[in-house]
């Protein structure tokens, strides 16, 4: 719970002077993301602590190694969320800290933005991407800048805070975050049917189009699972309108979903991420499969040749990522064309022109 | 570029005539004058070549050209702008988008829509409203504004705290390089891998690249929609009625607040029924399922009373319900009778701080002897003070502007920004360097030539180059010394 920028930027100046490429380490929950890391180890998870909450201006701003349970909790006392749902991987902790004496474990603030994570409301309630404010950052030259703000509306100076999700810290060493928090709902239950993946899409699609308090909508082993939130009203006006029978312990199932902790994601098989239109026809591959955010997110599991999916993924209008497991030294992201991975070295130039942060854990050319 | 001659304006005007349908290479000053400024008239300036492309494979052949004899282009959509972000330059080209107008595609299934850019903004929910549908973002020039204008600027509405801004509603983009070549950002899916260059694009004001193809996202029509209006007697108790709404768990689809000066002006011009003894008036629009709406407007219209509203009022049919709008979405033009003039200022400020900074507005008042009416977007935090003014009394414009320089000073002081929907532009530069220091505008100006290394792209805009910004900082700590625009 401490301020240790000063250390970070002169960590930063240090690894500049002699020209040493840095492997930022949040707390350590998506190591298994992205390509395999380089560089000497730099940890933020120190940098912690939340440094301003005002629940009446729905803004939350912390430091980058806060852990999201510890805002998750701050938020709660409130009645608020981080509308997002962002894994928090708690278990995913065990061997890798030496960092925290907080009680909180799990994923970082930092490391959320920066992998871009956002559980099963998403399509209705915003990525953290969507979420964020503004942010501070410490550049490849160690300046320490401040973007955007903590307000919910700036268009002054280009976006440089939503540039940061998914750049899985190429771009700079994140050191704050300001975000859009929204209140919790009162009331939360889920509807559950058996039907086809074919049937789940087709459904996930029609009932998204009503404007219903809808968020969540997943398929897996054959039943569709549907969560609304939101007034008790408008709640239990909808259970009654919609097919399904009431899931029991449903708020089990959807956290189990967040934090890939459904047995779906068990086992060493490496596992595949679709970003892709939401009502594209089942994608031609056996599986095993399941499909999230109304049929835009689906996950794979099994061994295949990348340039195979990505054909798929591109004909079903969007990306795929290799998102855990498997080879790590080859690219995982989707590919870029080449005029894109122009625009890439070129912002990475322009923003970390020695190549100091996180070399080659985007992409391999980066 | 090395030294290629440059082709005078006849020469160039006939290298576009090539390609380009004759009559919409513009060269003649009086055909050129509507394009001589955007929405915010006081900056005019004429430019070289206007040219209406009708495909993206012409604004791809006048890109090329351009960016081989080094001329600067400036993308134009309708022209509503108010940041002086569409003002031409003297030495370049306007780009016009205005004939790229077509829906492409509406998917009612995956609920999109894939755009032109210079498709109007209300269009696009007009022809989504046969699939039950309609696009979030409304900015009050909705009926003009086009989609690729609210990309450059990030526009938001009065809808945007539920519904997000430009940047949330965005699947994804086709743009046009400074060197004419096509890039596609973004996919139908919510999140792409990479860079996320669609939030860097989005609010850029042109100075990244030509957006030639737009895919949004399209929003279910919710079942139910009403607006409840109250009177108060003071500023701070309308603002402790908005903190305690949110602080219910409740976020209206719309809550936008006026005060006394916007009231009379917005009721003797839309005869909208407000209290027009009231020194702020709150406009709450609850939406969605209809069991929700049914359950919150009573609940607000008591959170209204228990706060101290001196009156409040319902809409209980579609009528009323743009009643009760009318008078705040016609609130500038209704200004503009009571004033010659009027400035529209655009800062974002924390709700909190909300009645300290209008005290401290009505003291800046009294000292320039010029009045302010304000209206608010009180969900997000968007103040729009209007800067009531003559500009045909010498030294008015310039004592306003300097007024409004030092508003979007306060703004930025109690935490929050200079421009929260109307974009900086050649209007704001000068302001700039009240909320970014010098570090975070040469990375700025970094990011600008990852894009564009010869900064042809609407020049003189959006960031202002360090000689300028170095220029700003010895005239004064406001950075808001009057300077005329040419």
């Amino acid at each position: 719970m401490s301020d240790i920028s000063q250390q970070l930027i002169e960590q930063v100046q240090q690894a500049a002077a002699t020209n040493t490429p840095i492997n930022i380490q949040g707390r350590g929950s998506k190591s298994f993301m992205g390509r395999s890391a380089s560089g000497t180890p730099l940890s933020v998870a120190e940098h912690s602590g939340i440094v301003s909450y005002q629940p009446v201006e729905l803004v939350l701003t912390a430091r980058a190694g806060t852990s999201l349970q510890e805002i998750n909790a701050a938020l709660a006392e409130h009645q608020q969320m981080l509308p997002c749902e962002s894994p928090v991987f708690a278990a995913g902790l065990s061997s890798s800290t030496t960092a925290t004496e907080s009680s909180f474990a799990g994923a970082s603030l930092a490391g959320t933005l920066a992998c871009n994570q956002s559980g099963p409301a998403r399509p209705w309630q915003g990525s953290i991407r969507d979420l964020v404010l503004g942010v501070r950052l410490i550049n490849g030259k160690a300046e320490h800048m401040r973007f955007g703000g903590q307000v919910m509306k700036n268009v002054a100076g280009y976006d440089v805070s939503r540039l940061q999700a998914g750049a899985m810290g190429t771009l700079g060493l994140i050191t704050e975050i300001s975000l859009k928090v929204l209140p919790k709902p009162p009331a939360t239950a889920t509807l559950t049917l058996a039907c086809s993946a074919d049937d789940a899409v087709k459904q996930m699609n029609t009932l998204a189009a009503q404007a219903k308090p809808l968020t969540g909508a997943c398929w897996l082993d054959d039943r569709l699972y549907l969560r609304l939130s939101g007034s008790t009203q408008a709640v239990d006006g909808t259970l009654k309108q919609w097919p399904g029978e009431r899931l029991e312990h449903d708020q089990e199932f959807w956290q189990q979903l967040t934090e890939q902790q459904l047995s779906y994601f068990s086992g060493e098989q490496p596992l595949w991420r679709f970003s892709v239109k939401p009502n594209a026809d089942p994608i031609a591959i056996d599986g095993p499969w399941l499909l999230d955010w109304g049929g835009a997110q689906r996950w794979l599991r099994g061994e295949y040749a990348p340039e195979q999916l990505e054909t798929l993924a591109a004909q079903a209008g969007g990306q795929v990522a290799k998102y855990r497991g498997g080879d790590r030294h080859s690219d995982v992201f989707h590919s870029q064309p080449v005029p894109l991975q122009l625009i890439h070295q070129r912002l990475k130039q322009a923003m970390d022109p020695q190549g100091l942060f996180n070399p080659g854990r985007l992409y391999s050319w980066l | 570029m090395n030294a290629v001659e440059r082709p005078d304006k006849q020469q160039l005007a006939a290298m576009f005539r090539d390609f380009v349908d004759p009559q919409f290479v513009i060269s003649d000053a009086e055909t050129q004058k509507p394009y001589e400024c955007d929405g915010l008239s006081m900056y005019c300036e004429m430019p070289l070549l206007v040219v209406l492309p009708e495909t993206v494979e012409q604004i791809q052949q006048v890109m090329r050209v351009c960016h081989q004899y080094s001329i600067s282009v400036v993308a134009r959509g309708a022209g509503t702008g108010l940041c002086a972000g569409a003002m031409p330059d003297p030495e370049g080209v306007v780009l016009s988008l205005a004939k790229l107008n077509r829906i492409i595609d509406i998917d009612p299934v995956a609920r999109t829509a894939k755009l032109q850019p210079g498709v109007r903004n209300l269009a696009v929910s007009e022809a989504a409203a046969e699939f039950g549908l309609y696009y979030g973002p409304d900015p009050s020039s909705q009926i003009a504004c086009t989609l690729g204008g609210n990309v450059a600027e990030n526009s938001g509405g009065v809808h945007c705290l539920k519904y997000g801004l430009t940047v949330h509603n965005l699947l994804k983009l086709e743009l046009v390089t400074v060197a004419g070549d096509i890039i596609s950002i973004g996919s139908e899916g919510l999140d792409s891998n990479g860079f996320d260059l669609m939030a860097l694009l989005t609010g850029s004001e042109g100075l990244l690249g030509i957006v030639t193809e737009i895919t949004v996202k399209l929003l279910p029509r919710p079942e139910q929609a009403q607006v409840i209006m109250a009177g108060f007697d003071c500023v701070e108790k309308a603002a402790a009625a908005v903190a305690g709404i949110i602080a219910e768990g409740i976020i209206p689809a719309g809550l936008e607040m006026m005060d006394h000066h916007a009231i009379v002006a917005a009721e003797a011009f839309a005869k909208a029924g407000y209290p027009i003894d009231a020194e702020a008036l709150l406009l709450c629009e609850l939406d969605g399922c209809s069991e929700e709406v049914d359950a919150y407007i009573p609940k607000v219209e008591q959170l209204f009373q228990h706060f101290g509203a001196t009156s409040t009022q319902i809409s209980h049919n579609e009528a009323e319900r743009e009643r009760l709008w009318k008078g705040r979405k016609s609130a500038f033009p209704a200004v503009g009778r009571i004033s010659p003039d009027y400035y529209c200022m655009d800062g974002t400020i924390p709700r909190g701080q909300l009645a300290y900074v209008l005290t401290e507005m009505a003291k800046m008042s009294e000292h320039y002897g010029l009045r302010v009416a304000n209206v608010f977007h009180a969900g997000d935090g968007n103040l729009h003070p209007l800067i009531l003014f003559d500009a045909n009394v010498a030294g008015e414009f310039e004592k306003t502007e300097e007024f409004g320089g030092k508003i979007l000073k306060l703004c930025v002081e109690v935490g929050g920004c200079i421009t929260g929907e109307h974009g900086v532009g050649m209007e704001k530069i000068r302001q700039m360097k009240v909320q970014f220091n010098e570090q975070e505008l040469i990375q700025f100006m970094a990011i600008k030539e990852a894009f564009d290394p010869t900064h042809s792209l609407n020049p003189g805009k959006g960031i202002p180059t360090l000689k300028r910004c170095q220029e700003y900082r010895s005239l004064g700590a406001d950075g808001i010394q009057p300077e005329q625009p040419a």
